[in-house]
């Protein structure tokens, strides 16, 4: 692994794919008030829940901005650099321009999950970043270096493990081709990462730490900005992202023998 | 003669669209999977007593969610990516020489899959039960037409609204982000994720005068049982429809002067 040769090659990754995303700055802009929309939905959504209600599932309405701030950010990630890629593996391999990829000088998985970037995502993620802040001054959360770097190392996990997700969906589409709706159901099983987990009834709760991690997703780095997360908890989650990963590393591997190239 | 030749056409459409989609079970089985997000906005209601507040019991909430799960999968409307697509890759300007608005063919293929989802919408709807059996019910048969026909009625305003938006490729290429940005109050106005019932003062005050409600609330009100204005709520359908097709009229006779034929 040549580290600084994949530097290089990214940032020519980033010029040619914002140069082709900006040909459509009416669609960043458009992009950007969904983003706003949305954020402003799914808060209306909560002040629902919390019209009549002090508490859900144990948080307070101010508590529970901070699961829908870092949501929004994860979210964000997810339309800037997973979506757009690992979407784009569905048509490398129905047209066969897996092989193109095959070919190059480089870890495949390397090319395919980081050739395109959308730049609409990041203005989701500043915005879940303001939102973030926002919610910092309200809770009244001291920063401090351990906070910073315990909050830092559980949404890293966070983004592992989501992208692992998405990695693992799409890497099926060399057995099953089509997986677009797959990718949905995974997009509206994420779509949980909004509440509080403890809202949940118990069997949910269960279903959505072990088949879909989606606790480890949100919940567990906001106890972390909350100050309520366990030491037990984020070494699991360091784990279960660990854990994640390699085994997404693993089965695109796998998967990759099973290849045989479009129409051929 | 007109009006048979276009049912003979009609019937056609419709028989190779639904041999179609019976190619696509799977997927389409996936689909309707990720259509459960009710599910677990119910969840949420029932496990923090949240329904006490609005007077709804936990077996009338169930059936409500339950019957926004059915409407909104027999009320999904994709024509826009679809005409996207096609508008993209040139294939548009076959359709446009076909003595039949291309819009049949996309209308043909949405009631071809809501038919093959049907049996799918069907077993989610029995392990539902499962879990649920308090809240199991029997709407009488008017009832049921009734619903069927809102439910028939919401799914075509949301066609005449993305295939007015579908039209704007005419002008955009990218019609499909305007979309998103529709689908935001969609998705939070509809009451697909909370009962309008159960909104703010502020916002019921307005909301009954948008096409919102009367996508999912009311057809999923009526046929669940709880109380609805149904006259009211039909009529309102019926002149939204009334708005929306002269509208759809104008923007395809100009787009359709617009047309360039890119990508051939």
């Amino acid at each position: 692994m040549n580290l600084r040769k994949y530097l290089e090659v990214y940032n020519k990754f980033l010029h040619t794919s914002l140069a082709s995303e900006l040909e459509y700055k009416t669609n960043i802009l458009i992009d950007l008030i969904t983003a706003i929309l949305s954020l402003i939905g799914s808060i209306f959504l909560l002040s629902i829940f919390f019209q009549n209600n002090g508490y859900i599932g144990g948080w307070k309405f101010e508590q529970a901005l901070i699961i829908q701030a870092i949501y929004t950010i994860l979210n964000g990630i997810t339309n800037t650099w997973f979506n757009p890629n690992l979407t784009e593996i569905v048509k490398h391999i129905r047209e066969g321009t897996l092989d193109f990829v095959l070919l190059k000088p480089i870890d495949s998985q390397f090319f395919i999950s980081l050739k395109k970037i959308n730049p609409s995502g990041i203005l989701e993620i500043i915005l879940g970043f303001f939102l973030l802040f926002f919610c910092i001054k309200i809770n009244q959360i001291n920063l401090n270096l351990s906070f910073l770097t315990l909050s830092l190392i559980t949404i890293s996990c966070s983004i592992c493990i989501l992208y692992s997700l998405w990695f693992f969906i799409s890497t099926t589409t060399i057995w099953f081709v089509k997986t677009w709706n797959a990718i949905e159901v995974l997009r509206s099983f994420l779509y949980i990462g909004r509440f509080p987990l403890n809202s949940f009834s118990f069997s949910l709760r269960v279903f959505f730490s072990i088949f879909i991690p989606i606790t480890f997703i949100t919940t567990i780095p906001s106890e972390v900005f909350l100050g309520l997360s366990q030491v037990w908890k984020i070494l699991l989650e360091v784990f279960v992202a660990t854990v994640f990963l390699v085994t997404s590393r693993k089965f695109w591997l796998f998967a990759l023998k099973f290849y045989s190239s479009a129409s051929s | 003669m007109i009006s048979n030749l276009i049912n003979r056409k009609l019937i056609t459409l419709f028989k190779v669209q639904y041999s179609n989609m019976l190619e696509y079970r799977v997927e389409i089985a996936l689909w309707a999977i990720s259509g459960i997000i009710p599910f677990f906005m119910l969840n949420i209601w029932t496990n923090n007593n949240l329904n006490e507040s609005i007077n709804i019991s936990d077996v009338m909430l169930s059936r409500y969610f339950l019957c926004a799960f059915f409407v909104r999968q027999f009320s999904v409307v994709w024509v826009v990516f679809s005409f996207e697509e096609d508008s993209l890759m040139g294939k548009v300007s076959p359709y446009l020489i076909q003595p039949l608005n291309p819009f049949f063919r996309y209308f043909a293929q949405h009631i071809a899959e809501q038919i093959t989802r049907f049996p799918f919408a069907l077993i989610i709807a029995f392990f539902f039960f499962i879990f649920n059996p308090e809240s199991i019910w029997i709407p009488n048969l008017g009832i049921l037409l009734l619903s069927i026909v809102s439910t028939f009625l919401s799914f075509l305003i949301q066609f005449l609204i993305q295939s007015i938006v579908a039209c704007l490729c005419f002008w955009t290429e990218k019609a499909s982000s305007i979309e998103r940005l529709l689908f935001i109050p969609t998705l939070f106005l509809s009451g697909l994720l909370a009962p309008v019932v159960s909104f703010p003062a502020y916002v019921k005050s307005w909301i009954y005068l948008t096409p919102f409600p009367y996508l999912i609330d009311f057809p999923a009100n009526l046929l669940s049982g709880n109380e609805t204005n149904i006259s009211g709520g039909l009529s309102m359908q019926i002149l939204w429809i009334f708005v929306l097709f002269p509208l759809f009229k104008k923007i395809w006779s100009e787009g359709t002067k617009k047309y360039t034929a890119m990508g051939s």
